[in-house]
């Protein structure tokens, strides 16, 4: 009998846990907050890290977005960089290729640079490895700093974003996307395979 | 036959001709193709994508543009790449072509590159394989040389964008050309409606119109407000009967000359696939004039063949 009223409270938390947790992602997921914690955060960091005259690059697609904004709000004289993962990701011998692949714009000259990596939201730390493998094809830069809008728990490989908008946790079958580029928005998916 | 080179999903598993395949796997070959030549400024010209599979060229047929391109394409890829002399090979002893094919399958390779003298070898080949080996034909015969057309497409819309109001002209040897015949096909696919073939009858095939050109035997007639000309090479080593007079007589009749390129549109691109015999079917000046863009076309070349290898490529474990 005791167990049952064991088992009954703890439902009853979880459930009042789930409304709090819900609530708290449709306050804390909001746009224009997350753009301003992200430009905050990085203006620490790159003040800390004293980056000289850097260079921003996007990642395809929602990074590119994202950037877009950090760009203007952090007055980045250079123009922005674009890059496009897909010739380094670690599971093409398992999907094949990307056929939505573009060409990525970076500057000939990364060598000793300091660089701002900007990505929409950061999950398995496989994506940002990708990217970095491919600035290291451009040149070694002196220092690259990280920023997302959006960091959720799932890292597999030891990566970690510097500056984040928001940082929260997401079950195992949900899936967090930015949608835009005008105007920009955030989906949550369940998948049912995960 | 066509359904070949696609999987069960409808992606490339081979590429061995134009034929069959649509709009939208000609368009994201290019399209990835224009994403690997951003590549050329990077300071490592190499991606991991091909990491750990095992690429086999192996040429029945002298080639130097496309067999090294294809080889520079694989290791981009950072693929391993094993060029066959063929001339040195067991071959030479009497190995039939689908014993030699087995050995190397036995050595684990993941794709064959095949020139072959004679038509159709890359689709023998393709039927003939483990189901996990991709094949991409690099000219088999008179038939096709698919990988040429695409990075001939791939220069026109690097200078034209688009392809449906372009006028091109084929001239030459369209009798003996895969490149010309894979080229047809692939600008009929992308929308170009005005193709145009030039030769004297004698090279040109019998109801060549069916592949949806126009056939003009006089050159001039022919290059009236031209965006593309294709020049095509004699190719004397297929010649088995008496086609020509003389080389001197092609030239005056149908060389490319500063006087009939006037007849094109100002803008118009001179394309040629190699080896140019420059004073046979083209002047030497515009070969290396400002409208040719016959260099740009081999630098293309690796960009194409390495888009078309990591479509074709299977992923582990798939062999549908």
């Amino acid at each position: 009998m005791q167990n049952g009223i064991f088992i009954f409270n703890r439902l009853i938390l979880d459930l009042s846990l789930l409304g709090f947790y819900a609530k708290m992602k449709k306050n804390i997921l909001k746009i224009p907050s997350l753009l301003d914690n992200l430009e905050t955060d990085l203006k620490i960091v790159l003040a800390l890290r004293k980056l000289k005259e850097p260079l921003m690059i996007g990642i395809h697609n929602g990074g590119v977005w994202v950037a877009e904004q950090m760009h203007q709000r952090l007055k980045i004289k250079e123009p922005l960089g674009v890059m496009d993962i897909s010739f380094y990701r670690d599971d093409f011998s398992q999907i094949g290729m990307n056929p939505k692949v573009k060409p990525s714009k970076l500057p000939a000259h990364m060598e000793g640079r300091d660089i701002i990596l900007i990505d929409d939201v950061f999950y398995t730390g496989r994506t940002i490895r990708a990217a970095l493998n491919e600035i290291f094809d451009y040149g070694r830069p002196n220092q690259v700093v990280l920023g997302v809008l959006i960091e959720r728990d799932g890292r597999q490989i030891p990566i970690k974003p510097d500056c984040a908008g928001c940082t929260f946790r997401l079950p195992v079958g949900q899936r967090i996307k930015l949608t835009g580029p005008s105007p920009l928005g955030i989906e949550i998916k369940t998948f049912n395979n995960e | 036959m066509i359904d070949l080179q696609l999987n069960s999903e409808g992606k490339l598993k081979h590429f061995l001709t134009i034929e069959g395949l649509n709009k939208e796997i000609l368009t994201e070959i290019l399209d990835v193709a224009e994403s690997f030549s951003s590549m050329s400024s990077q300071r490592v010209k190499k991606v991991p994508l091909l990491r750990g599979r095992t690429i086999v060229n192996l040429f029945f047929e002298n080639s130097t543009r496309t067999r090294t391109t294809f080889e520079l394409a694989a290791t981009r890829l950072s693929a391993d790449v094993l060029s066959i002399n063929i001339a040195a090979s067991a071959t030479s002893k009497g190995e039939s072509l689908l014993d030699t094919i087995n050995n190397l399958e036995a050595m684990f390779v993941d794709m064959f590159v095949v020139r072959h003298g004679i038509s159709g070898a890359g689709h023998f080949i393709a039927q003939h394989t483990a189901p996990h080996i991709s094949v991409i034909n690099a000219g088999d015969g008179q038939h096709a040389h698919p990988t040429q057309a695409m990075l001939d497409m791939f220069t026109i819309r690097q200078y034209k964008q688009k392809f449906d109001h372009l006028k091109v002209a084929i001239i030459g040897d369209i009798l003996h050309s895969r490149v010309a015949r894979s080229q047809i096909r692939a600008l009929n696919t992308l929308g170009v409606k005005d193709v145009r073939v030039i030769a004297p009858k004698t090279l040109l095939p019998q109801f060549v119109e069916n592949l949806g050109v126009t056939s003009f035997n006089d050159i001039e007639e022919g290059l009236v407000g031209s965006d593309v000309i294709i020049m095509l090479r004699l190719q004397k080593e297929r010649m088995t009967s008496a086609l020509l007079p003389t080389e001197r007589e092609y030239f005056k009749c149908f060389g490319l000359t500063e006087k009939r390129l006037k007849l094109a549109n100002p803008d118009a691109i001179v394309m040629h696939p190699g080896p140019i015999n420059r004073g046979v079917e083209i002047e030497s000046s515009i070969a290396d004039g400002p409208q040719s863009v016959i260099l740009q076309q081999v630098t293309n070349g690796v960009a194409v063949r390495m888009a078309i290898m990591s479509l074709v490529i299977q992923p582990k474990g798939n062999v549908s």
